[in-house]
């Protein structure tokens, strides 16, 4: 009989400046298949990580009920000791201990410390068995491919006597087949008493294993299906995920598009690690001057991979094709080369790859353009006081001084200073990943004018963002990218979220 | 009255190493009843600290980057061999001896400079490889026994001084008048930032702590100097180290080379997303690890007028302490050349303390062992109560 394992009541969780999630309810049965679906960015994960105990007790409102107890967990640790586990996006393995290790990692079937191999071997080999994979518990996790290793992940959780599964994107790496395989696995386990909860953005995927489908949005439950009962369709969910109201989300700007400026052409690249894998294939892409272009897909489309090979092939192995600046084949194989050609790239990631968080506004701001700011190799230290004063003026950066240090200001403002960085660096063509990530809504706006500026002033925009609305609202033309190809080119008006939706799943049809 | 605590708690952070040096000088001070500070002894603490004071703002710029030079004592030892076996072997004369050693120490920088940026090995393990290499073939070059003496020029390096022009009895004049120049320098810089500051319109302190900085500089430089003068007046070592000071710290704070140094160590990914070349910055700050080594060979074997294989066996570790003590970050990004001089002055003036007051090497080593664990803790905790 079926009956509430898990209960979420009324969860909010407000990060600093952004609700992340208010009010939300979920429940997962005994003997079910949830899916979570949402765009990007919705909530999903931040629910989950409230679930596990990531965001421990106290740092949201709300209730967690377990077979009817409420439950405060504070760390991992202690959902997992109930039977929650959760399986990341990015596995958590370690590639060089063996299949069993990992299993049994942190877990160890150990007396007084000393580790019984003998049956930590034989009982890898019965949970191997049961997830259906065929491998020696002794053969190390880099030698087996990434849909072994999401079973390994499921059998990982299964030795710790799990309850509720909770799978984030688990077949966004996995070719068809061993989609099919972990799916098949899903609805096995369920049969043992196993739920799952499905994060997944494959909506033929869900609309197969799952009984219900929650549709996150914005931090809300828009709605709970019942397979059953409801009627249920791909394009019914999409409009569940998307349907929003869009005005004046978006600074208004007409567009003033000159010739084209910055072409890329037949674009190859392969991932550094496994270089079989083909990261960008066959890649063109042209933008014009004035023009913001947008390249929308999602997670692992390799929307990212592809604007770091183009800036100085800073990502990816055995790079071919070619890169035209107002018609002329340019060099852009190291990154120096690629600021000299005025080419500018605004990372996804500005804590990593965008500020060196230690030191203060004035040092990053100049960091890509030191010879503006100093003669003969010696800084002009009035001239960068001067610059760093400027932008923050221009983008009002909000700041106690230009000698705070970077670590200190909000997303927002982070933000501004990398993209302040990056105009500084006076480039033609400007690649900004993501640059809304993680900040608040009025400051995305704010962003937004700031890229509406530097079109107004010629410069040719790549907006690579995986929230649609915003792609669609600030773009004149939009490329598709999925799997490393462009699988659509939409202009303004042709484009909307179910089209580039669908454009994503057509792509992912023909490819298996 | 907030504010006045931030403030303090702010300024005890960015002066919490002179406050350091200053508290041990006057602890030794007080326990060796004044010997400490008396003429003779500043200039013995700048003689013998010459060679670590060389090293550690070398050292800095590599601790910069976020790694340690372990090689640096076998390089000090095997410039020291060399020299030693140009001049006493071959005959060879003072200055061809002394621009080969140079040229010697920014080979063995470049050495170890292709290793870690080129091939990729992680500098820990080439500058051990350094380390055992370079100390093995100074006793190669030495056979095992000391070479000495040096010609009289290359020994006044170390232990020379600056005549004095003005032909004084008593005080060395052009010492004081050196000191006198110097202080007003100090004075006029911390009075042109407060106006650079101004003109930016940035908050800054009140004149009072400015002022009293300006004493305090003025007290220090004006002791040392009057020490120096009552004694032999400027040893040449100490104009040595001066140039050095005033060049690396020009570099690390107002070059384009220092800030690309800075910006590889605080966040490496996003230094090379800005076009800076990180290996090649790499090669240049290990080339330049090698080169200052070799000076701190030169200085120290002239000062020992001789060249003896066991010369500066430990000197690396006092070196990277230094840094630590002078407020450079493990994780690199952070730190000053100022930091690695008042470093290595807080380790010598313990060593010299210790020293007058007898206390074995044994217990030293203990003792320095326990201070830069203890100014390393302290660093790390003012930093995450700021957070």
């Amino acid at each position: 009989m079926s009956k509430t394992v898990l209960e979420m009541k009324n969860i909010t969780k407000t990060f600093p400046g952004v609700k992340a999630l208010s009010d939300v309810s979920f429940e997962i049965k005994n003997d079910e298949i949830h899916a979570l679906v949402g765009e990007n960015g919705a909530g999903k994960s931040t629910l989950m990580k409230v679930l596990s105990g990531v965001y421990p007790h106290g740092t949201y409102e709300g209730q967690i009920l377990y077979e009817n107890v409420e439950c405060q967990f504070r760390d991992i640790k202690q959902s997992e000791e109930k039977g929650i586990v959760i399986i990341h996006q990015e596995l958590a393995l370690v590639p060089y201990l063996s299949i069993a290790e990992n299993i049994f990692l942190g877990n160890e079937t150990a007396r007084g410390g000393i580790i019984n191999w003998n049956t930590t071997i034989a009982k890898t080999r019965q949970l191997l068995k049961t997830v259906g994979l065929e491998e020696n518990p002794n053969t190390l996790i880099k030698d087996i491919g990434v849909g072994k290793q999401q079973l390994v992940e499921i059998a990982k959780a299964l030795s710790k006597d799990v309850k509720v599964l909770i799978l984030d994107e688990p077949t966004a790496a996995l070719n068809e087949t061993d989609s099919d395989n972990l799916l098949k696995l899903l609805l096995e386990l369920r049969k043992q008493g196993i739920s799952s909860v499905l994060i997944s953005h494959k909506l033929n995927e869900v609309v197969k294993v799952a009984n219900v489908i929650t549709i996150i949005r914005d931090g809300a439950v828009i709605e709970t299906l019942d397979v059953q009962k409801d009627d249920i369709s791909e394009d019914r969910i999409i409009r569940g995920m998307v349907g929003r109201d869009m005005t004046h989300r978006f600074p208004a700007r007409t567009p003033k598009i000159g010739e084209v400026i910055f072409e890329v052409s037949d674009w190859t690249a392969y991932h550094p690690l496994n270089e079989e894998r083909k990261i960008s294939d066959k890649v063109h892409l042209k933008v014009r001057a004035g023009e913001i272009v947008g390249i929308a897909g999602l997670m692992g489309a390799g929307r990212t991979e592809l604007a770091m090979g183009v800036f100085g092939h800073s990502y990816g192995k055995r790079i071919t094709g070619k890169v035209f600046k107002n018609g002329q084949a340019i060099d852009t194989s190291s990154v120096d080369k690629a600021i000299k050609h005025g080419i500018a790239y605004v990372s996804e990631d500005r804590k990593n790859y965008g500020l060196v968080l230690a030191n203060d506004i004035k040092f990053n701001v100049t960091l890509a353009n030191l010879d503006d700011v100093s003669k003969g190799g010696v800084l002009d230290d009035n001239k960068e006081i001067s610059v760093a004063h400027e932008y923050c003026k221009r983008f009002s950066i909000k700041t106690p001084g230009i000698f705070q240090k970077t670590v200190n200001l909000s997303g927002g403002n982070q933000q501004k200073v990398v993209l302040s960085k990056w105009i500084f660096s006076q480039p033609d063509v400007l690649i900004l990943d993501e640059p809304t990530r993680g900040i608040d809504v009025g400051a995305k706006y704010e962003i937004y004018g700031i890229i509406n500026e530097l079109a107004a002033a010629g410069k040719a925009v790549i907006f690579i963002s995986s929230e649609m609305p915003e792609i669609l609202g600030m773009c004149d033309r939009i490329y598709v990218m999925d799997e490393g190809r462009m699988c659509a080119e939409l202009n303004r008006e042709e484009a909307s979220q179910e089209i580039i939706m669908k454009a994503i799943l057509n792509s992912r049809g023909r490819a298996s | 009255m907030e504010q006045v605590q931030k403030l303090i708690k702010q300024n005890l952070k960015q002066y919490a190493m002179f406050v350091a040096l200053f508290v041990i000088i006057v602890f030794f001070q007080i326990t060796t009843k004044g010997i400490l500070l008396q003429p003779q002894n500043v200039t013995n603490l700048i003689l013998q600290n010459s060679y670590v004071l060389v090293l550690s703002m070398g050292m800095m710029f590599v601790i910069i980057t976020g790694y340690v030079d372990l090689s640096v004592g076998s390089v000090v030892a095997i410039i020291g061999a060399i020299a030693g076996y140009m001049t006493v072997q071959l005959k060879i004369s003072a200055i061809p001896t002394i621009l080969t050693v140079l040229v010697a120490g920014v080979l063995i920088g470049m050495f170890h400079g292709v290793f870690i940026a080129y091939v990729r090995i992680p500098p820990f393990i080439v500058t051990l490889a350094g380390m055992l290499l370079f100390r093995g073939l100074t006793m190669v070059i030495l056979n095992g026994r000391t070479m000495a003496p040096f010609p009289k020029l290359y020994e006044n390096i170390s232990n020379g001084y600056i005549p004095d022009f003005f032909g004084g009895s008593g005080l060395n004049i052009l010492t004081l008048v050196v000191t006198a120049v110097l202080i007003l320098l100090v004075a006029f810089g911390i009075i042109q930032k407060r106006a650079q500051l101004k003109k930016y319109d940035i908050k800054q302190t009140g004149w009072a702590f400015d002022i009293a900085k300006i004493v305090i500089a003025a007290l220090l430089i004006g002791f040392v100097g009057y020490s120096l003068s009552a004694y032999k007046g400027v040893p040449n070592v100490l104009i040595l180290i001066g140039l050095l000071f005033v060049i690396y710290n020009f570099v690390a704070e107002r070059t384009v080379l220092g800030r690309r140094v800075y910006a590889i160590g605080g966040n490496e990914k996003a230094a090379r997303l800005s076009g800076i070349k990180t290996r090649w910055m790499m090669f240049l700050v290990f080339v330049n690890m090698g080169f200052m080594a070799a000076i701190a060979g030169i200085v120290f074997s002239a000062r020992l007028n001789a060249a003896t294989p066991k010369a500066g066996n430990g000197f690396e570790l006092d070196a990277i302490a230094a840094c630590f003590i002078g407020g450079a970050s493990a994780s690199g990004g952070v730190g000053t050349v100022m930091g690695a001089i008042i470093g290595a002055l807080v380790m010598g003036v313990i060593n010299n303390g210790m020293s007058i007051l007898g206390i074995g090497i044994d217990w030293q080593q203990a003792i320095k062992g326990l201070v830069l664990l203890g100014a390393v803790a302290f660093d790390v905790l003012t930093k995450q109560q700021s957070d």
